[in-house]
């Protein structure tokens, strides 16, 4: 296999990457599928919008809007904001540690077509009968009740099978960081990014299981007789909602905290300052996503579990506060007395602050119980969270598609474009959510298809709707940002912004395919500014320049998550029809038998020799 | 900062949030003009989180502003390199420290009302007080039952309780889980399929009042189609005319129909809706065989199916398709079809069934 790049047709393209291992085209795969899922969820989000604009709207009724309203909410957590997340982890982490690429590459690849056939066989039920209808959150007595259709049974089978993507893209994240570090990178010169990446996939290993159990427990009880969820049998329904919150709590800062990371990075980076407090940011990332799995009822006060647990969890949940305003202070002073550019990442970065801050500040009144069974299923949550997630995460991630976009792909996304795409962004947030917290105070429950005139509603909801559709122009232009730059954008060196501080900006954009040619030294925190400051262009080696050993590449992994995609049909339809459990078995077949050619073939991978390596960094020296 | 200047910030903060957010929303539905005891207590607390919110918010856009403003890269700065600055513990434990002081304030009275929300002693009371109201709430997709077990009557839709005393509620779904809110009253408790919830709520008279003598109640959790649509109301009574009331219904012993095109209407529901609907407030059958709400008040209720205007055309509307007008309710389909003489007379009968 030769390593030197030249033109390829379409179909090896496409071939390369449905075989690759290599961390940065996984990447791209999940920057591709995480952002075709966001704007399935951003169409769901505006449908949802129209319907709601003017009471007793009848575009969306009844049913149909149920599952349009779970399927953006799962989509948006699962599909989008996830894989978009892993997509910057992949991209960017090995980078950072300066590896050549994380620890199993092929369990990486694996991870990435577990969630891409996960995530297609959730949606393929939009075409066969209708989506799920229960919520994301999937209530037990509800989704036990949706018999209708086999909407939830699309939910369980293909959450289930994303979510073990998921679980191995954690623990592969894990193993990566704590034994592929560069010389001299430490757990504490760790960009922050890296150590958001490093606890979220800790939380990540602990807080799926929970939702597998609750998954199996389903699936049992809708396809094979269970009885788990019965209450008439022995069953008890609270327990999906336990299981579902151990799980669902986490997942929130599993989002948050890699864009609290990618935050970092930007406000060090555009202030020319290092990161203020390296070392309470890190205590407070992991306090954080300690007290995440201490506070889960915190969404079930109103269920019924009496005053001693509401109170509890009320003011455990009220601590997370204080290790969140830490970092929000740190971020302010991180900022001053520094030298603040204004680039398009940074944009975010600057109005994540007060966006943030509103969310996180509803939080802690969402905290205090008593008050809670007033907002509670209201609207006012529907703000709180949106708030959190939309000024957190999906700011995050927007600002993290700028920061990084030159070195994933070595052309700078238009900064004109960009700002633009900001500020309808910012705008259109603002104006759909911060109302929603007034229709949630004034009485309005959330999940509701319509609203009937007269109860002071009809205001608030039609600003509401204004706003998405600033958002939705908003996404637009990313598009448009996205194909100009394709098409013609600037070359950028290395350190792209110029004012790069960790290591993926000391190697070329986009970085070859072994990415350092020698494994660098790491002498502090932003190794790379610190080189920088001492006059030098490049990283200072801590190997002579060698053969670089690589993974081959493989169509196994597709082949594995492809196989659990045709067992979950079967398994789906094996009580309507008699080639549900053939097909089911088969399945299960095509899955075991590759992992068993996986197994007893011997893959050791190749070797790019010296010669060739200096070769490829002569001629990047040279571009 | 001394203590007397937190206080009188905190204070006038409190103020301030107190008159931009009163009168937001309707009377009748509103949160944020609380009806009762218990909204009352959460208003407080809804106001004391918010002014420490707003506080902290305040603090964190004056420094955001300044930085921003402040240390942004002008022209000829472009080489700049500012100084690299580690941390500084002094400030770490400022932004530590406050915060917990903010959260115990805040902590505290939520622990106390969380605690006095939830005692409900008076209803379980083996020897309960002869005045101590309970209400047992059902709830099914789409309605909900009322039932007194006190006074062995039974009520749907519309919910009817004393004024300014506590009012204690069972809670319980029969099908899928629900929630039960009346926003101006107070928060909302889930009923549950698995087991029994218990609260209690006050409906303040002058409030009462002021809300034209209606609240409007809804349903909290996802529980299917319908579930926009699954409102009820509250009457909330002096307590000599809640007395009346419960005699009222206590005392109808079969409904009284006049009415000859009535009486046509009386013999089609004996027919086929009453297997489902009783007509008598007392109604001993088991809840498992309670399945439709009962109507032994239809013609006193303040809407048909809870959502539409209470007049003969709507109820007409809604017996000729429910499902046009509540997606996925239980009623649509048990019934043959009906012509619309005998949806006419239906809807006579319906009307007439009245206690008040």
């Amino acid at each position: 296999m030769s390593t030197i790049a030249r033109k390829k047709g379409v179909g090896a393209v496409l071939w390369d990457y449905l075989t690759t291992v290599d961390h940065k085209k996984i990447a791209h795969l999940y920057l591709i599928s995480g952002g075709f899922f966001f704007l399935l969820g951003g169409l769901e989000a505006l449908f949802i919008r129209i319907q709601l604009a003017k009471p007793n709207n009848d575009f969306l009724v009844g049913g149909l809007y149920n599952e349009v309203l779970t399927m953006h909410g799962t989509t948006m957590i699962f599909l989008a904001a996830m894989p978009l997340v892993f997509a910057f982890m992949n991209a960017v982490v090995p980078l950072q540690i300066g590896a050549r690429d994380v620890a199993f590459p092929f369990l990486n690849a694996l991870g990435f077509w577990m969630f891409f056939f996960g995530g297609l066989f959730l949606n393929c039920s939009w075409f066969l009968g209708g989506a799920p209808d229960a919520g994301w959150t999937s209530y037990a007595s509800l989704s036990l009740d949706s018999k209708a259709h086999h909407g939830i049974d699309f939910y369980t089978l293909g959450l289930q099978i994303s979510g073990f993507g998921t679980i191995m893209g954690a623990i592969n994240f894990l193993v990566t960081i704590i034994n592929m570090r560069a010389p001299g990178m430490t757990f504490m010169r760790m960009p922050m990014f890296t150590w958001a990446t490093f606890v979220t996939s800790a939380l990540i290993l602990f807080a799926f299981p929970p939702l597998t159990v609750g998954l199996i427990f389903m699936m049992m009880d809708r396809l094979f007789g269970g009885n788990f969820f019965n209450p008439a049998a022995g069953g008890n329904t609270i327990i999906w909602e336990h299981l579902f919150w151990v799980f669902g709590h986490p997942e929130v800062y599993i989002l948050v905290l890699p864009a609290f990371g990618i935050f970092s990075e930007i406000f060090a980076t555009f202030s020319r300052k290092r990161l203020f407090g390296y070392s309470s940011m890190v205590f407070a990332t992991v306090l954080i996503a300690f007290l995440g799995f201490m506070v889960w009822a915190h969404h079930m006060f109103t269920v019924g579990m009496g005053p001693i647990a509401n109170a509890i969890f009320a003011v455990a949940t009220m601590t997370i506060a204080v290790p969140t305003g830490v970092k929000i202070f740190n971020w302010l002073f991180t900022m001053w007395g520094g030298s603040i550019k204004f680039t398009t990442p940074m944009h975010y970065a600057v109005a994540f602050i007060p966006s943030f801050v509103m969310g996180g500040v509803t939080g802690v009144m969402l905290a205090s119980a008593a008050a809670d069974y007033q907002y509670h299923d209201s609207y006012f949550v529907v703000a709180h969270f949106h708030y959190v997630i939309v000024g957190g995460v999906v700011f995050a991630l927007l600002a993290g598609t700028h920061y990084w976009w030159p070195k994933m792909f070595g052309r700078m996304l238009n900064e004109t474009l960009g700002k633009m795409t900001f500020w309808l962004f910012f705008i259109g947030f603002h104006l759909t959510f911060f109302i929603q917290h007034f229709l949630g105070l004034t009485g309005m429950p959330r999940r509701v298809f319509t609203y009937l005139p007269n109860q002071g509603w009809e205001t608030g909801n039609f600003v509401s709707t204004v706003g998405a559709f600033f958002m939705a122009a908003a996404t637009i232009i990313l598009l448009i940002n996205i194909v100009v730059t394709t098409a013609k954008g600037e070359k950028v060196p290395g350190d792209a912004w110029g004012d790069g501080r960790t290591l993926e900006w000391a190697i070329a954009s986009p970085p070859p395919v072994y990415n350092f040619a020698q494994t660098p030294l790491v002498r502090g925190l932003d190794a790379f500014w610190l080189e920088k400051m001492e006059g030098k262009k490049e990283l200072t080696p801590a190997e002579p320049l060698g053969d670089i050993h690589m993974p081959n590449s493989s169509f196994l992994p597709f082949v594995i998550a492809f196989g659990l995609f045709v067992a979950a049909f079967g398994f789906t339809y094996h009580n309507d029809a008699g080639w549900g459990l053939p097909v089911g078995i088969l399945g299960l077949l095509i899955t075991l038998g590759s992992m068993f050619l996986r197994s007893v073939i011997d893959d050791h991978g190749f070797h790019i020799h010296k010669e060739e390596v200096l070769e490829l960094e002569k001629k990047e020296a040279n571009a | 900062m001394n203590k007397g200047l937190c206080n009188w910030r905190l204070f006038s903060l409190f103020g301030m949030m107190a008159l931009l957010l009163a009168g937001c929303g309707k009377p009748f539905l509103s949160t944020l003009q609380p009806a009762g005891e218990v909204a009352d207590m959460q208003y407080s607390l809804m106001l004391l989180s918010t002014s420490i919110m707003v506080l902290v918010i305040v603090v964190v856009a004056i420094i955001f502003v300044y930085v921003v403003i402040r240390f942004r890269r002008r022209k000829g700065e472009e080489n700049k390199i500012p100084k690299q600055v580690e941390g500084s513990h002094k400030l770490e434990i400022i932004w530590t420290v406050i915060p917990i002081i903010l959260l115990l304030i805040l902590a505290v009275p939520t622990v106390l009302t969380t605690f006095k929300l939830a005692d409900v002693k008076a209803m379980n009371d083996k020897k309960r007080d002869k005045d101590t109201v309970v209400v047992n709430v059902r709830a099914n997709q789409y309605w909900w039952e009322f039932e007194y077990p006190d006074y062995g009557i039974i009520t749907s839709q519309d919910l009817v309780v004393p004024t300014n005393e506590k009012v204690y509620f069972n809670l319980i779904a029969s099908d899928v889980k629900h929630s039960f809110w009346i926003p101006a009253v107070g928060g909302k408790m889930d009923t549950n399929t698995d087991n029994k919830n218990q609260f209690w709520l006050v409906f303040d008279q002058k409030a009462t009042d002021k809300a034209g003598g209606v609240f409007y109640g809804k349903c909290a959790e996802l529980c299917g189609p319908s579930h926009a649509l699954m409102d009820f109301k509250v009457r909330p009574l002096p307590r000599d005319q809640f007395d009346a009331w419960v005699k009222k219904m206590q005392n109808v012993k079969k409904p009284v129909v006049t009415d000859p095109v009535a009486k046509e209407g009386e013999a089609i529901f004996n027919k086929s809706c009453i297997g489902c609907h009783a007509v008598t407030p007392v109604d001993k059958r088991p809840e498992q065989a309670r399945t439709a709400p009962n109507l032994a008040n239809f013609g006193d209720r303040e809407r048909i199916a809870g959502i539409l205007e209470h007049n003969e055309e709507n109820l007409k509307k809604w017996l000729r398709d429910p499902n046009s007008v509540k997606p996925g309710n239980k009623m649509a389909g048990t019934y043959g079809h009906l012509t619309e003489e005998q949806i006419d007379a239906l809807a006579k009968y319906l009307m007439s069934l009245k206690v008040e």
